[in-house]
């Protein structure tokens, strides 16, 4: 399938990434030789395939719900780029 | 007797009869680092961390390593130590907590490298290229990639600037940059090694796995990384046995496939030639080889491109500038989205833009099914060929990566080509099933050659058999590359 400019701004849109044009339209250049080779897949009859989404048969893996002390939060927020006391600081989200 | 030179299991029988003391050792690796770290650059962040972090005696009942130093790869959490993936968005991080690997090597009594190895960024490529620090070298030509992501890890091993080391493998990411330096890099079966404390790339496919100067070395290693943890819900139950037992062992009617698809177009004449030597010695052995076929071969690139992408794209939607590492600057007075969008397209280099953004395609709205869901069910395809293989056989034989080391900058511009170096490793990850890659020859250019061996789940032991068998009757893994 062809890759426009457009679909690439919506998905770089909806990964919170900033793209300069010039950078955008190599990537767009890019995605559609990617894009165009992983669709050699849709060759393949794949009617009754169950998708397997991790090599383990194992599912709903469960722990007993017992407390243990968890990470301080002074050193959470050691390596926070922002912080003002107990908290990590963000730009105003409420107006 | 330059100590750095030697293997762990060598230092190990020295430290037992009080012939060597920790101190020379870790005293003879910084002697090498200094010496040469400069033309390979294996490790990061030189400048600032040269010491070891000795953990003191083992505690009892744990495999020791003590007093042997071991290198980590950059996105190993160490507590305390800087982990950033080599990534602009994860400057100046260090984890509040150790991984798991990382809290068993230092139970064993193991020194932890505070300088970190050199990596491609959030372990996207295959030539360590990718680094926010700038390419590691070749030790066997510093023209050549070492191969990726690991590939600070594999010339570190290589040049002797480190006696052991962890990798992590996706794709590949161990065993293609083993293959480049002529090292054993091993990547066990999924769920064998926590990945707790492990940066995540692609949560299903990623495994912890050791980079070694030898087989007995990444038998030895195995032993102390590997087992269940409850931090790991994807690790398993059941035990752990001693890989060093598997060691020495006769390999006489062991059943070896060869699988056709992997010997076609794009394979390097001489690397074929000497793959082919390698299986003839096996032979000699005893082994019994025969051609196999993995019908679905020609898929698992295109299915790994998406669903690697894919979850990595979800991984690494947590490096938004909020709780560690970089936040772009003019964007302080700006809204969050913004905030956010500024600081990942500041944080992250190319590849990582680019991956985040093709897994991000495959998971959205409208192209989910074509994409993300197809892939997972060919995915099943891929694991059922192998399933079917393993009926008949003990292991499969393979390359472990088409061509030799390539040159640095060659593959930068052709993303495609890149991801084509990793044809013959993707498929183990896909199908959770463990591989190693040893040394087997070098090209008449001087470059190292590797051989791949895969088997069942679990089933390491028939890895290190095979392979230390090979090892026993060649001495490409004594070669030591001029710098």
């Amino acid at each position: 399938m062809a890759i426009t400019k457009e679909t690439v701004e919506y998905v770089t849109h909806l990964a919170r990434i900033e793209l300069e044009p010039k950078e955008l339209e190599k990537l767009s250049r890019q995605l559609q030789g990617i894009v165009e080779f992983i669709d050699k897949l849709s060759g393949l009859n794949i009617k009754d395939v169950l998708p397997m989404s991790h090599a383990l048969p194992i599912n709903n893996v469960l722990r007993d719900d017992l407390p243990r002390e968890s990470l301080p939060v002074q050193k959470a927020l050691l390596n926070a780029p922002a912080k003002e006391g107990s908290f990590f600081v963000v730009p105003k989200i409420i107006e | 007797m330059e100590l750095n030179t030697l293997t762990a299991h060598e230092l190990i029988d020295l430290l037992k009869t009080k012939e060597v003391a920790c101190d020379r050792i870790a005293a003879s690796l910084e002697t090498r680092i200094k010496g040469i770290d400069s033309k390979v650059k294996a490790y990061v962040r030189l400048d600032k961390q040269k010491e070891f972090k000795n953990s003191g005696a083992p505690k009892p009942g744990s495999s020791s390593l003590e007093g042997i130093p071991v290198s980590i790869k950059d996105n190993i959490c160490t507590d305390g130590l800087y982990t950033e993936c080599c990534s602009k968005i994860l400057t100046g991080f260090k984890p509040p907590y150790d991984a798991t690997v990382i809290r068993k090597l230092k139970d064993a009594g193991a020194s932890i490298l505070e300088s970190k190895t050199n990596m491609d960024e959030f372990a996207f490529g295959s030539s360590t290229e990718n680094s926010y620090f700038g390419p590691t070298h070749n030790p066997w030509n510093l023209d050549c990639v070492p191969g990726g992501s690991s590939g600070g890890s594999a010339a570190a091993v290589a040049a002797d600037e480190a006696i052991l080391a962890l990798g992590s493998d996706t794709g590949g990411s161990i065993r293609q940059p083993a293959s480049f330096c002529s090292v054993v890099g091993l990547k066990p079966t999924y769920g064998r090694v926590s990945r707790y404390g492990l940066i995540a790339f692609a949560s299903s496919l990623d495994q912890i796995g050791p980079i070694t100067k030898d087989v007995t070395d990444s038998a030895l290693l195995m032993n102390v990384i590997s087992g269940y943890d409850p931090f790991d819900s994807t690790s398993v139950n059941t035990p752990v046995p001693d890989y060093t037992k598997s060691l020495g062992k006769d390999i006489k009617g062991i059943r070896v496939g060869i699988p056709k698809e992997y010997f076609i177009e794009g394979l390097d004449k001489e690397v074929k030639n000497i793959l082919e030597e390698a299986i003839q010695e096996l032979k000699k052995q005893g082994v019994q080889s025969e051609e196999i076929s993995l019908p679905h071969t020609e898929y698992a690139v295109p299915v790994y491109y998406i669903i690697a992408t894919a979850e990595a794209s979800s991984n690494l939607a947590r490096f938004d500038g909020v709780q560690y590492g970089f936040r772009a600057n003019e964007s302080t007075r700006a809204n969050l989205i913004e905030m956010y969008k500024k600081t990942r397209e500041g944080g992250f280099g190319e590849e990582a833009k680019r991956r985040i953004i093709l897994g991000t395609f495959a998971l959205s709205h409208g192209y989910y099914d074509a994409y993300y869901l197809r892939a997972l069910k060919v995915r099943t395809l891929i694991q059922e060929d192998f399933d079917k293989v393993f009926k008949d056989f003990d292991c499969i034989i393979t390359p472990t990566s088409p061509t030799p080391a390539f040159k640095i900058g060659e593959r930068m511009e052709d993303p495609l080509k890149m991801y084509l170096s990793d044809i013959y490793t993707i498929s183990s990850n896909l199908a959770g099933i463990p591989a190693i890659s040893v040394p087997c020859g070098f090209t008449k250019a001087g470059l190292p050659v590797g051989l791949q061996i895969l088997a069942k789940p679990f089933n390491e032991e028939i890895l290190f058999k095979v392979a230390h068998a090979y090892e026993q009757r060649t001495a490409w893994h004594k070669m030591k590359p001029k710098i």
